[in-house]
């Protein structure tokens, strides 16, 4: 596939690329159809979860998570300090790989395929699903040598091609006006949220089709997480987003979904506006309406 | 507060606690800065004498030219450029072996035992004395490494069997080798581990993520560790000793990586013990001249190493 110009529902000309990957490959209407076919887009399941069981050594971290996580919408894992979620995330892109002495049983399907089967090979995982970390974590490079990393070691060469896709993914991140004019400068000279948006324009340039996002706004000022929180509503339409928040109006505020996290459990799981008005489970109550957590 | 306090108790309080901890103060400060002249004091001095004993040796025909009568007069040319040579080579070994021992160590091995037993073998590798480090030279390069080649390839006129820059060089290296592995792990341990969870998130593989991200932010950390190293070799007798050094050459120029080469550290201790009647000053001058050979050389990493530190932001 090479570049194709597709009108979105915001009247504005995307460009989409595809680096010899997986992107179109996946289960359900794609792009074009999707606004049309919303209802039926909105009970498809991109990542199901089955049986998760999750080691740290002897600590046992996530113990029978089962959860459905859906195609284009914002799921948000909430619970107190330690209860899991942030490992959950981790589960779902393999970063938990990178820490010594962790261990896996049960399964993470994406679009079928267990993550953790013998022919997966992670990077490319991480490239379909993509993270976005609790601290702003920008390259020591350029603005745009961090839009096109991504890219860049996915193979893309061509100028023409990054220049086309570091706008694309820097307006998408509603970051372009602010930094079109010093691409070439230091990213690390860039404000919190400033950064913390690159980094999101960051993980949209290798065209991923999950998102992963960590406490993306714990450490933001209110007014970078409000332009976050918009951004996460824009993105909804092209993506899958999943994030860890310890802020419950923001769960509240951003997610179709909510997934309540508690000592390595998944206590209960639904649509944002049900769990929040009325929880089935009492621990889940507890602690939206704040009486522990 | 129940008590009232008059002037006169307050103001012989005061005294009396003054007193005994003005005394430690004054004590306590003595007794450093005592110390700190016991280190100052030598350190200047060597370095004072050797400056008055041999300024007005270093001219510039004696740092070109070679020696003559035996070494009680002439210059210490090709010791300067075998002395050179042998760090370029130094580092040329030590660096890539190092750098890739260093980034095996922190970036691929998963921490354990086997980690722990190479890191202390390393640390141990540091203290092993430097004439040992020669005599396992003599032994595993020039004996058996030169021996092997020459019996393969050079049967009638044996050239790897003699003391050979090469030799000196791969012996020193092994000396360096500590340097270059620990300060290449401290500047790969100072890259922030936020970089490489972020490229490894985007799909980086680990080389990608090492190569394109940690090895740029380490790298003044790592070259100023390779500077250092390289004046640790400078100024080594003993290692180069059986392997590379000789008091003598009919060559001149640039030395061949078989040549046999005169060193700084090997030339002033030869003429020092060796040469009856060499004058005070010419064997000042060799001191000298090592001595700001090497001060130049660790100057330009501590010169790295702050702008270093001032350039980076993270």
């Amino acid at each position: 596939m090479s570049i194709t110009e597709e009108p979105d529902s915001r009247g504005a000309s995307k460009i989409s690329l595809d680096m010899g990957a997986v992107r179109n490959s996946g289960t359900g209407p794609r792009r074009g159809a999707a606004d049309k076919a919303a209802a039926a887009v909105d009970r498809l399941a991109r990542i199901e979860v089955q049986n998760l069981d999750f080691y740290y050594g002897a600590f046992q971290a996530l113990k029978q998570v089962n959860i459905s996580l859906f195609d284009r919408q914002i799921t948000a894992l909430i619970g107190p300090s330690g209860c899991g979620k942030s490992t959950f995330l981790r589960t779902l892109n393999r970063m938990n790989d990178l820490i010594d002495g962790t261990r896996i049983e049960g399964q993470v399907l994406l679009d079928g395929i267990n993550v953790n089967g013998p022919n997966v090979d992670p990077a490319e995982l991480r490239k379909r699903v993509g993270m976005v970390f609790q601290r702003p974590n920008p390259f020591p490079m350029s603005i745009f040598d961090n839009v096109a990393y991504g890219p860049r070691i996915h193979g893309m060469r061509g100028k023409k091609e990054l220049d086309a896709l570091v706008k694309t993914c820097l307006t998408q991140a509603a970051l372009w006006d602010e930094v079109k004019d010093k691409l070439p400068q230091s990213a690390l000279a860039l404000s919190g949220g400033q950064q913390q948006r690159l980094c999101i324009a960051r993980v949209l340039a290798t065209r991923p089709e999950v998102v992963l996002m960590d406490e993306p706004c714990s450490a933001l000022d209110p007014n970078s997480t409000f332009r976050i929180e918009e951004l996460m509503e824009q993105l909804k339409s092209d993506y899958t987003i999943i994030i860890v928040t310890h802020n419950m109006q923001q769960a509240a505020r951003v997610s179709d979904n909510t997934a309540y996290f508690l000592r390595g459990e998944m206590v209960e799981f639904g649509a944002t506006d049900r769990i929040f008005t009325d929880p089935e489970n009492k621990a889940t109550e507890d602690y939206i309406r704040g009486r522990f957590g | 507060m129940g008590m009232p306090v008059t002037a006169e108790t307050n103001i012989v309080g005061i005294q009396s606690a003054n007193r005994a901890r003005h005394y430690q103060e004054k004590g306590m400060f003595g007794l450093m800065t005592l110390g700190m002249l016991l280190v100052i004091v030598p350190t200047l001095y060597i370095f004072g004498s050797v400056l008055i004993g041999g300024f007005r040796q270093i001219t510039p025909s004696f740092l070109t030219l070679p020696p003559q009568s035996g070494g009680s007069e002439g210059g210490i040319g090709p010791a300067i450029l075998g002395t050179f040579a042998l760090m370029i080579g130094t580092i040329v070994l030590a660096l890539p072996l190092g750098v890739c021992a260093a980034i095996y160590l922190t970036e691929y091995a998963r921490k354990g035992p086997i980690v722990r037993v190479i890191r202390m073998a390393i640390v141990n590798l540091a203290g092993v004395p430097s004439i040992v480090h020669g005599l396992f030279g003599l032994i595993l390069f020039k004996l058996f490494l030169g021996g092997t080649l020459d019996r393969l390839y050079h049967n009638q006129t044996p050239i790897w069997q003699n003391r050979t820059l090469l030799w000196g060089a791969a012996t020193l290296a092994i000396l360096v080798l500590p340097i270059v592995i620990t300060a290449t792990e401290e500047a790969l341990l100072a890259v922030p581990p936020s970089f490489r969870e972020g490229s490894m998130g985007l799909g980086a593989t680990r080389w990608q993520t090492i190569r394109r991200i940690i090895l740029p932010a380490a790298l003044p950390g790592i070259l100023t560790g390779g500077i250092l190293a390289v004046g640790r070799a400078a100024g080594e007798t003993a290692p180069i000793l059986f392997t590379a050094a000789v008091s003598f050459t009919t060559l001149s120029g640039v030395p061949h990586l078989y040549d046999p080469v005169l060193a700084l550290p090997y030339h002033l201790y030869y003429v020092v013990t060796q040469v009856a009647n060499a004058p005070l000053q010419l064997q000042y001058g060799i001191a000298l001249t090592l001595l700001l050979l090497v001060f130049i050389v660790n100057l330009s990493a501590i010169l790295l190493r702050s702008r270093l530190r001032r350039t980076r932001r993270w």
